[in-house]
């Protein structure tokens, strides 16, 4: 099966708000702010796919080593603090110095958003996974542990992926099928309905969604103006 | 300003009616059934404005047939086509939730 994948950019979160929609719904938004990305190398590969190297935010050229200097320069384009890489479909064309810019992507389009979700710490397992805990009355001794982790000697061991507490959060993050809700061009960004992984001012990557597909946009439909999904039975 | 704040800016109403707590105000708000739409007037006293901004609410409340019917409208809603100031009255509180337990000549506010 061939994954089509495109083009994403880099933007940092801005911050959540809501908007009214065209039908006059309340629609709670991340505002996503990215500065036009730069293609800094663009490369066929031997199966016939396409990577992508972009660049987000300038960075004085001193703060670069040399080696990176040269990538830029050989790529014609001011150094870059940040540089990712996409796979991109056979049939899409990039040039380095080429901009990226948020209209590379359409209101109504479904999109992933990678980040790197907010350091909670060392957490206990009822908040690290979603452990249920123990009595917090009637004379239990036992509030928040994670309780039993296994059996005896049969099989004398733990299993793999046993809950324990431990670090959570701070790692990278996605979300998939987030639909775009407006496109601002002329203020760099992007409105992007739900939540997005990360604190104010993180970096993100938006991406073409892997899995989900556009849906139509809903029409009005049904009674007390809700849209109902859509379902093949079921009268 | 920053850009959140502008997008906010952008979804306010230009217009919108001075009112305050304990005034009576008719509320013409769009209502879809179906595939019609019509305008529903609702009015009572506003006992309550909430929040700021884009998140700014109030709610309204009447007595109809002895029964206390309470709705919460988003002040900058599109469902809103208007807000009309009745009477204004006097009131010491900016929350009127004593209401809730009154009916009939106990229930109206002063003039102001």
């Amino acid at each position: 099966m061939e994954t089509s994948m495109s083009m994403g950019l880099m933007g940092r979160k801005l911050g959540m708000t809501q908007i009214y929609d065209a039908e006059g719904n309340l629609v709670p938004v991340t505002v996503v702010g990215a500065e036009p990305n730069v293609v800094v190398r663009f490369e066929a590969r031997r199966d016939g796919s396409k990577r992508a190297q972009i660049g987000f935010e300038t960075v004085r050229e001193k703060r670069l080593t040399k080696p990176m200097r040269g990538h830029f320069s050989k790529a014609g384009v001011t150094p870059r603090r940040f540089l990712r890489e996409f796979t991109i479909a056979a049939s899409e064309e990039w040039k380095p110095g080429q901009e990226v810019e948020v209209a590379l992507f359409r209101p109504g389009q479904l999109v992933d958003v990678i980040g790197v979700s907010k350091g909670k710490g060392f957490q206990g397992v009822m908040k690290k996974h979603n452990f249920s805990g123990q009595g917090a009355a009637h004379g239990s001794k036992m509030h928040r542990r994670n309780g039993a982790i296994g059996c005896r000697s049969t099989p004398g061991r733990i299993f793999r992926n046993q809950g324990m507490p431990g670090h959570l959060g701070n790692a990278r993050a996605t979300v998939q099928d987030l639909r775009v809700v407006a496109v601002r061009e002329e203020d760099r960004a992007l409105l992007i309905r739900g939540s997005v992984p990360g604190a104010r001012g993180g970096l993100v990557l938006v991406r073409t969604a892997i899995k989900g597909q556009p849906k139509p946009q809903e029409k009005p439909q049904g009674k007390g103006g809700k849209a109902q999904p859509a379902r093949s039975s079921k009268k | 300003m920053n850009l959140i704040e502008r997008i906010e800016q952008e979804q306010l109403k230009k217009e919108i009616p001075r009112f305050a707590v304990g005034d009576t105000v008719r509320v013409h708000s769009r209502i879809r059934e179906g595939d019609k739409e019509r305008i529903q007037v609702f009015q009572g006293i506003v006992i309550a404005k909430k929040g700021h901004g884009i998140n700014a609410a109030f709610t309204v409340r009447r007595l109809s047939y002895g029964e206390g019917i309470e709705r919460t409208y988003r002040l900058h809603s599109p469902w809103i086509e208007k807000i009309e100031v009745e009477r204004s009255a006097k009131v010491r509180r900016a929350k009127l939730y004593y209401l809730r337990g009154r009916k009939g000549k106990d229930a109206v506010l002063g003039r102001k």
